[in-house]
């Protein structure tokens, strides 16, 4: 059984649906992010975990016990929010202070948890300043001290890195990560950053419109996205979407893409054609997946060469990402930082098809 | 070249500030002659002011006209002075002034951070409120004092004027919470406090200017209301500024302006008072650092 499970779990606005039936469930220390575009109502399905608003329909359990009626105080959770909600009145100290304080903990007892969490998060210097003297990252870690001070079973992030500047989130994102890692507590995280939940995540969950796209390890997400909202989502270039063709030639399944000019690529898809079932498909191949033949997977067992016209390089730096056009679409690809390519010229690009996807394009889900 | 332009900017706002200065002077001037005009003839005896020049400054300077508007003049039949009366409007004040923000806060916590159905179509109601004149509500307002027994009652007063002032309260209220975090108050909940905890340890803190325009304005109508004040009251609860009525059109005797100056200008003091007091607290910046600002 697991630790938090939301079980077919719908909330009505008036006449609106903003979640419409979600199932998920998150192991004990597990981390669960919720990823999905704005109004995609993730924000919303944490505030019912927090039972900060209220469910139309399905069961939230945390460690078994169904918390639906429970008011947020007692469910056992903490929260951090996006504008981390530190009381202006208070000082540092009694803003991490103020629940055990409504609990009515006694003071030395309050005192000394809040030293604790103080000396974890490294802001024992600021605990007599007043938020409004406080920097944002610093504001963001007492917020975190709010949390952790409760040892609640389930901390709530929603999107607690998304004020603050790029430098500084890469290094919070950090430190939430080794806190998660030292404390073991369960944790679910929202955020419309894809990078954030891939980096976190022990389990993502995508979500759109209020429908659960897909629930699944980073991994999963990443390498077998169950459709194309997903693939497209999630990864940065995102993943090339390319309408095509498979087509059997004897024993041999080929996939057809057009180019703009000359032939149209024909790759053999080997073993992971064979399922597959000729005529129209999305042909779905991030760009780190299509290299120049030099920077292909070694390991890979299906890398198939194919002479590309490179139309646009953008030099990055660590890596050269060059833009061709298949299918009639932009294709992102990922070349080795000094591979020789420049535009208007053909390349041979490797295409590791290992890593390919299928899409049907009417239903856009994942085939095979 | 550049250095003579320079010089002659420099004299143009030199001028241009002059005469800024002269027109803010004339101005001042001319709204506070009326306050000089009291003061000075409140510190007259009656023969000087009876010569003619209001202007002037007292020849003899004396206290008695204040003295005796505090504590002698004749009100109505009784030789009594404003004293009582100023006790009656503080008493009426002080309670109406504090019912009518705590509630009017209450008010605007509840319709910005506990809304329920309907919640916009009761604040429009309450809106409505600010803009029924007073003598619309004066034979309602009677009939319900009678039927609470509380006709010609300090009591009786205070209820009028924390009703009458409700709708006004929580319009400043409900627009100030509305700008609040909504956070805050979540905040708070996972946190375990209650609903008026909320209010007084997260929401009040953070009400100071609010608070304080609020109290201005409750206190300055209030104390100056002078219909509900003639209306409703009866001997022993009569208002300042009905009193300061009495004390000035009352058609017996000589007409003594020294003193009927001194009696208008501490029926006035009050709310100079409280503004000026409050006014120092009117600080803003109070939720810097709540949220990302």
């Amino acid at each position: 059984m697991a630790f938090l499970e939301i079980e077919g779990l719908q909330k009505k606005f008036g006449a609106a649906d903003v979640l419409k039936g979600i199932t998920l469930e998150i192991d004990e220390g597990g981390f669960l992010v919720l990823v999905g575009p704005s109004g995609c109502g993730k924000s919303t399905l944490l505030n019912t975990i927090a039972g900060l608003e209220s469910v139309s329909a399905g069961e939230i359990r945390i460690n078994g016990k169904r918390v639906n009626e429970l008011h947020p105080s007692q469910r056992d959770i903490a929260m951090v929010f996006q504008s981390y909600a530190l009381y202006p009145n208070m000082t540092v100290a009694q803003n991490i202070a103020f629940g055990m304080e409504i609990r009515g903990v006694p003071k030395p007892e309050r005192d000394k948890a809040v030293a604790e969490v103080a000396e974890m998060l490294q802001i024992k210097h600021l605990l007599a300043r007043k938020p409004s003297q406080l920097s944002g990252g610093q504001r963001q870690r007492v917020a975190m001290g709010r949390a952790l001070v409760r040892r609640p079973q389930v901390f709530l992030f929603d999107e607690p890195l998304s004020n603050l500047d790029a430098k500084l989130r890469v290094d919070m994102r950090t430190e939430i990560k080794r806190l998660h890692q030292s404390m073991k507590r369960t944790i679910v995280y929202v955020t419309h950053d894809q990078i954030e939940a891939m980096t976190l995540a022990s389990k993502i969950a995508v979500l759109k419109d209020g429908v659960l796209q897909q629930f699944g390890s980073p991994a999963e997400i990443y390498n077998r996205p169950a459709n194309m909202f997903v693939a497209d989502f999630m990864g940065s270039p995102a993943m090339n979407l390319i309408p095509a063709e498979i087509a059997r030639e004897g024993n041999d399944t080929r996939l057809k893409v057009e180019q703009r000019s000359g032939e149209p690529l024909s790759l053999a898809l080997g073993e992971a054609g064979a399922a597959l079932k000729p005529g129209k498909v999305v042909f779905g191949i991030r760009p780190e997946a299509v290299t120049d033949p030099d920077g292909a997977d070694r390991t890979s067992r299906n890398v198939v060469e194919a002479p590309c016209l490179i139309e646009v390089v953008e030099p990055a730096g660590s890596d050269t990402f060059a833009v061709t056009n298949l299918g009639g679409k932009e294709a992102v690809v990922r070349l080795r930082a000094d591979a020789k390519v420049s535009p208007g010229q053909t390349a041979m690009l490797a295409f590791n098809l290992d890593k390919a996807v299928f899409f049907d394009p009417e239903t856009q889900l994942r085939l095979t | 070249m550049s250095a003579a332009s320079q010089d002659n900017a420099a004299r143009t706002g030199v001028i241009a500030r002059a005469a800024i200065y002269a027109v803010l002077i004339l101005f001042a001037v001319y709204y506070l002659l009326p306050l000089y005009v009291m003061l000075v003839n409140s510190l007259k005896p009656l023969e000087e002011i009876r010569q003619g020049n209001m202007l002037a400054l007292p020849q003899q300077w004396t206290i008695a006209p204040w003295l005796s508007a505090w504590s002698t003049a004749q009100i109505g039949v009784q030789p009594i002075g404003l004293r009582p009366y100023f006790i009656n409007s503080v008493l009426m004040v002080v309670p109406a002034v504090f019912i009518s923000t705590m509630l009017g806060a209450m008010n605007g916590y509840v319709l910005t951070k506990w809304r329920f159905r309907g919640d916009s179509f009761v604040f429009g109601m309450m809106l409505l409120a600010c803009f029924i004149p007073f003598q619309i509500v004066l034979i309602p307002s009677a009939r319900i004092l009678g039927l609470l027994d509380l006709s010609g009652t300090v009591s009786g007063l205070i209820l009028i004027h924390a009703v009458y002032g409700l709708g006004f309260t929580t319009l400043f209220f409900r627009n100030y919470y509305e700008a609040f975090p909504t956070e805050l108050v979540r905040a708070a909940q996972i946190d375990g406090a209650s609903f008026f905890q909320i209010f007084r340890r997260i929401l009040l803190p953070s009400s100071g200017p609010i608070i304080v325009v609020t109290v201005i304005w409750q206190f300055t109508n209030i104390w100056n209301d002078f219909l509900f004040g003639s209306s409703f009251s009866s001997v022993d609860s009569i208002p300042l500024t009905v009193a300061l009525n009495n004390l000035v059109n009352s058609s017996t005797g000589v007409k003594e302006y020294n003193v009927h100056f001194a009696g208008a200008i501490l029926a006035a003091l009050p709310t100079l008072v409280v503004y000026i007091v409050s006014g120092r607290y009117f600080v803003r910046g109070l939720m810097a650092g709540a949220v990302k600002g």
